[in-house]
């Protein structure tokens, strides 16, 4: 069940004054089950790139394989292929519509064709999920919470239990306690179901702890892809593109550049801690 | 894609019909939109057409923008002409068929209507694709400034359109994501009868009137914490002023003018078919 990008470009308004090229040779592999974060700053394709894998945006060419089908092939069942691969844009809370909340989250199911009572059980799942509260549910979706119609809305991609979840700068706009809480809950959901999770973001820091993979985007073109601890140690080719490791990783550097025994590897700050108390063991001070 | 209608467009380029005063690109519009409806003969229209032709080669906005522009009137130029087609009468009878006649004044005149229509819709559309909406309504106030003497509220009303015009490229693509947005959840706009296709509509009109009311509101509290307050002694960063290169616009847009009318008051000639 994996997902994979064969060359994939992509042109803007070709041919007019506005032409751009959102993409250039893109190629990638993510395996099922795999926890990915794709990262870029403003403008790097990232949000372009993902609406190619559930066929929301053809490609100008290169192709897109879903389980090792060619997605642009004729016949092929794109609505089937978008409850597969669930993709959460950035900002949902504005594609919130019904009179209440259950019935916004059911209407993905519902779509799929299922019956109400099915439709239901899944969109009670979906909202358990994500730490909705079960008293709110009869509410308008309108009158929640920034953070809570998040959850609704993102409930809404779960309730079709895709097999993929992509998420387009999940908590941008949250504060720290609201972001916290969400990416916790995606990286349980991810433990517990095993689906194949694809985060997308700016900020190092959020990615770092929680995806096995990065993919670094950079005009449009994959500029590193690895784990973190790789791709984190080009921090300075980061930096000149305008994103930053996380700040554990300039403090590891610093430290190693000051002669002390550790690895700069470290992109948690758990990791870094350890890190640290095991290099002041190896030297016997404590 | 939603995106792709390009009338009431800006296509940024830099031409002499850019670079023209927006109140000369506005008036010469209206006297092109005039100068199509004083005469009705072969000579005018190819006189139309040269006029038409040099302001779009002038302009640099490639030919194909604006045929593609054309797209949205299509329906509404056929059934112009067929209404015109059939329900003229006078002249030669050229077809009979059943209650169906094609006159020879019926097929001069929706040919006629087609390309007047064409024209009006070019014509108009080359004036936005080279004046920027903030240039448009700019000249828009200054041309109806006479009017503030009789208490028509210019300046609000130009703010309200430079608003309105700056909003729909915004809310083409808002609705562009929620549509993406619903189509993620499975949502199909394509298939279906009318009724179903209308019930298909629901998920994005609901989030898109919200998100308008959204972006109103916070639009209006911005302006007003910059101390809006009217046009009441609010002065401009860009002054309109007129130049040699407007006067010229003017000066020939008028020949121009001048000669259709000519052709169309002293010419009524009919030439071969037509």
């Amino acid at each position: 069940m994996s997902i994979a990008l064969e060359h994939v470009s992509y042109v803007y308004s070709p041919g007019t004054a506005y032409e751009k090229h959102a993409l250039r040779d893109v190629s990638f592999e993510i395996p099922q089950g795999q926890f990915v974060g794709i990262i870029g700053h403003t403008g790097s394709g990232k949000s372009t790139l993902i609406q190619h894998l559930n066929g929301l945006v053809r490609a100008t060419s290169g192709r897109v394989l879903y389980d090792g089908q060619n997605i642009y092939e004729d016949g092929y069942n794109m609505r089937e292929l978008r409850t597969r691969v669930g993709l959460v844009f950035q900002y949902p809370e504005y594609q919130l519509f019904e009179v209440d909340v259950i019935s916004d989250v059911c209407f993905g199911p519902k779509n799929q064709g299922l019956p109400q009572d099915e439709c239901e059980k899944r969109a009670r799942e979906a909202l358990e999920h994500v730490g909705f509260p079960e008293k709110y549910y009869k509410q308008s979706p309108f009158e929640l919470s920034g953070g809570q119609k998040r959850r609704v809305a993102i409930a809404g991609v779960l309730a079709m239990r895709p097999k993929v979840l992509i998420l387009d700068e999940p908590t941008a706009g949250l504060d720290p306690k609201g972001r916290d809480e969400i990416l916790d809950q995606i990286s349980e959901l991810h433990r517990k179901t095993g689906m194949t999770v694809i985060l997308v973001s700016h900020s190092m820091e959020d990615v770092a702890r929680y995806v096995e993979r990065l993919i670094v985007m950079n005009h449009g073109e994959k500029m590193l892809d690895g784990t973190p601890r790789e791709v984190f140690r080009h921090y300075k080719e980061l930096e000149k593109v305008g994103l930053a490791a996380p700040q554990v990783t300039y403090v590891m550097h610093d430290l190693q550049a000051r002669g002390f025994d550790v690895s700069p590897d470290a992109t948690t700050i758990r990791e870094a801690a350890e890190e640290i108390l095991g290099s002041f063991r190896r030297s016997g001070k404590i | 894609m939603i995106r792709d209608i390009t009338i009431g467009q800006y296509y940024p380029a830099e031409s002499r019909i850019h670079r023209l005063d927006p109140r000369v690109k506005i008036v010469c519009t209206l006297l092109f939109l005039v100068s199509l409806f004083i005469q009705n003969s072969l000579p005018g229209y190819v006189i139309a057409t040269i006029y038409l032709g040099c302001v779009i080669r002038l302009s640099k906005v490639p030919l194909k923008y604006i045929l593609k522009g054309l797209k949205p009137v299509v329906i509404l130029l056929l059934f112009t002409v067929v209404m015109n087609l059939f329900l003229t009468d006078g002249g030669e009878i050229l077809v009979q068929f059943g209650i169906f006649t094609i006159t020879e004044n019926g097929l001069r005149t929706s040919v006629f209507m087609a390309v007047r229509l064409m024209y009006l819709v070019a014509g108009s559309s080359i004036m936005t694709f080279t004046t920027s909406p903030n240039g448009l309504t700019d000249g828009m106030e200054k041309l109806l400034h006479p009017l503030n003497r009789f208490n028509v509220p210019v300046h609000e009303v130009a703010m309200m359109m430079s608003i309105a015009l700056r909003f729909i490229p915004i809310l083409l693509e808002e609705t562009d994501k929620i549509m993406k947005a619903q189509q993620a959840r499975g949502a199909d706009f394509e298939s279906g009868n009318i009724i179903q296709r209308a019930k298909a509509m629901v998920p994005i009109l609901v989030p898109l009137f919200v998100s308008a009311f959204r972006r109103a509101n916070d639009l209006a509290m911005a302006m007003e914490a910059r101390c809006y307050h009217g046009g009441d002694g609010r002065t401009k960063m860009k002054p309109l002023h007129y130049h040699g290169r407007d006067r010229a616009a003017y000066f020939i847009t008028l020949i121009y003018l001048v000669i259709m009318f000519v052709v169309g008051r002293f010419l009524p000639f009919k030439l071969w078919i037509f």
